[in-house]
């Protein structure tokens, strides 16, 4: 079954969906859209340092991420707004990744793949690495879900029920930066912020607990990438933003339904 | 024993002092209350007992394994996170549904269960995150203002409420509040707080104090006049802010 290339794509982009409906959730809630932007970008200055080091794609985007998402958090409230902060960091990242990956002379890169993702060339190990990653992230949010939520809620009302919430904000972290790590193959950098936020966005107007949006959102990613995948094999466009163009179709209806609904009302 | 034992205590925020030399006690059962102008450090003083604020010298110490409930001074809720009365009662733990219509019986609003949060009057939202701080059958209960927005007859229903709690539950309460002549009647204890304890005492003590009149101004000692409000006479306020859940 997995002899498919087509097989192999449909359960990396379904595995990248599911891990990233829920920490979509929370960067919606928390609005660390572009916070979740800025540490994609940042992974392809990973991609260049693991081609330069001949060390495995993921590793390298995955502690770049890491490191990005880390300083941004140190550096937060030291003198510059937040998105002053993230567009600096954000786009020099992207910069740096892009001239450093022009040094590589000796190899030769095609920079579209992870720029914007390459799900038909996926291979069984990258599912396995995944599906792998994709797990820990939904073991990490569900582990901590309820801190987590109430550290969302408020600051205080979390520190009152013995909750830290700079702790809380770490484990979003982690999971932020391995999820990005996972989908650079699929959707690439520049579309990764697209699959945490369109599918938990559209999911809002359906949902009447925090549990049920990040399930319905799961259940959009996983649909915009089982049919983007299809539409892209048979209109011949690229595999990851025929993908995100689902999710963002299904995002107008379900808004546009809701409004509706609710002006009915 | 003591709940919290505030000693010394120092905060600041960078350069700027907000708190120097501050001590206080809480004791079981008593209300106290915090008054002070804005800026004068109540919010801080309140957030380093919950642990959310470190204190640049002198130490908090609580009660071992004291429950506490809070509710905080403004709790904005954003409007793409769905969330109802019952998922926010239950929020950190799980929570029994009894004990869930418990505390809302409690606070006042028995209906609200399936209501979203969003759809909460003022009155009735304060109200939800007192439920929310009585889930944990707390020793000590902080409140932060918890009647901002609220209009006269809904902060002093809400109030009164909370002197129900006290005498029902037993609980300390230590509160902070602008609206002093509601909150004075209601208290043991008033400590006036200005980036130090100006004066504390018992609420007559302090609204003769010179530092407290120094500070809210004996020109409005009419508007703030002090009462000890009579618990007999017979006001039903229970019927407001029941409507807007639906």
């Amino acid at each position: 079954m997995l002899d498919d290339f087509m097989m192999r794509a449909t359960l990396a982009g379904i595995g990248v969906a599911l891990a990233a409906a829920p920490l979509g959730c929370f960067v919606v809630w928390r609005r660390m859209a572009y916070f979740g932007d800025a540490t994609a970008h940042a992974a392809i200055l990973g991609v260049a340092l693991s081609l330069a080091l001949s060390i495995s794609v993921f590793a390298g985007a995955l502690v770049i991420a890491l490191l990005m998402a880390l300083t941004v958090n140190l550096l937060t409230g030291r003198g510059y707004a937040m998105d002053t902060l993230l567009g600096v960091l954000a786009h020099s990242a992207l910069a740096f990744g892009l001239v450093a990956v022009s040094f590589l002379s000796g190899i030769r890169i095609d920079l579209m793949a992870y720029l914007f993702g390459d799900i038909l060339a996926v291979s069984r190990l990258d599912l396995t690495v995944i599906w792998s990653g994709a797990a820990l992230v939904v073991a990490l949010i569900g582990w901590r879900w309820s801190a987590l939520l109430t550290a969302t809620l408020n600051e205080d009302l979390a520190y009152a029920s013995g909750i830290d919430p700079k702790r809380e904000q770490l484990v979003l972290t982690l999971a932020l930066a391995i999820t990005v790590a996972v989908a650079i193959k699929v959707v690439g950098v520049l579309l990764i912020a697209a699959m945490l936020i369109i599918p938990a966005a559209a999911a809002r107007p359906l949902s009447r607990t925090p549990e049920s949006m990040a399930l319905v959102a799961a259940g959009i990613g996983s649909v915009s990438a089982l049919v983007g995948l299809r539409a892209a094999y048979i209109f011949d466009t690229p595999a990851g933003p025929s993908i995100v163009c689902v999710a963002a179709l299904i995002f107008a209806a379900l808004s546009i339904a809701g409004s509706v609904r609710t002006s009915t009302q | 024993m003591s709940l919290v034992c505030v000693d010394d205590l120092s905060i600041s925020y960078g350069a700027k002092a907000v708190l120097s030399h501050v001590s206080l006690r809480i004791e079981p059962g008593e209300i106290v209350t915090i008054v002070g102008p804005n800026g004068s450090g109540k919010t801080s003083l309140l957030r380093s007992i919950i642990g959310a604020v470190k204190p640049a010298r002198g130490r908090v110490t609580r009660g071992s394994n004291l429950r506490l409930g809070y509710v905080p001074q403004r709790l904005h809720i954003d409007p793409t996170l769905p969330m109802t009365v019952a998922r926010f009662l239950a929020l950190p733990g799980g929570v029994a549904r009894t004990i869930i219509d418990g505390a809302l019986a409690q606070a006042g609003v028995p209906n609200l269960l399936n209501a979203q949060m969003s759809r909460l009057s003022g009155g009735q939202f304060q109200r939800v995150l007192l439920a929310r701080a009585l889930i944990g059958k707390p020793q000590l209960l902080l409140l932060d203002e918890a009647t901002q927005g609220l209009d006269q007859p809904g902060s002093a229903a809400f109030y009164r409420q909370i002197e129900t709690v006290r005498r029902d539950t037993g609980c300390a309460v230590l509160m902070i509040s602008h609206e002093l002549h509601v909150v004075m009647s209601a208290s043991d204890r008033v400590i006036c707080l200005n980036g130090h304890v100006c004066c504390e005492g018992t609420p007559e003590v302090v609204a003769s104090a010179p530092e407290y009149r120094a500070l809210f101004g004996s020109g409005t000692m009419g508007a703030l006049a002090l009462y000890r409000h009579d618990h007999d006479h017979g006001h039903d306020h229970h019927h407001d802010h029941t409507e807007a859940a639906e």
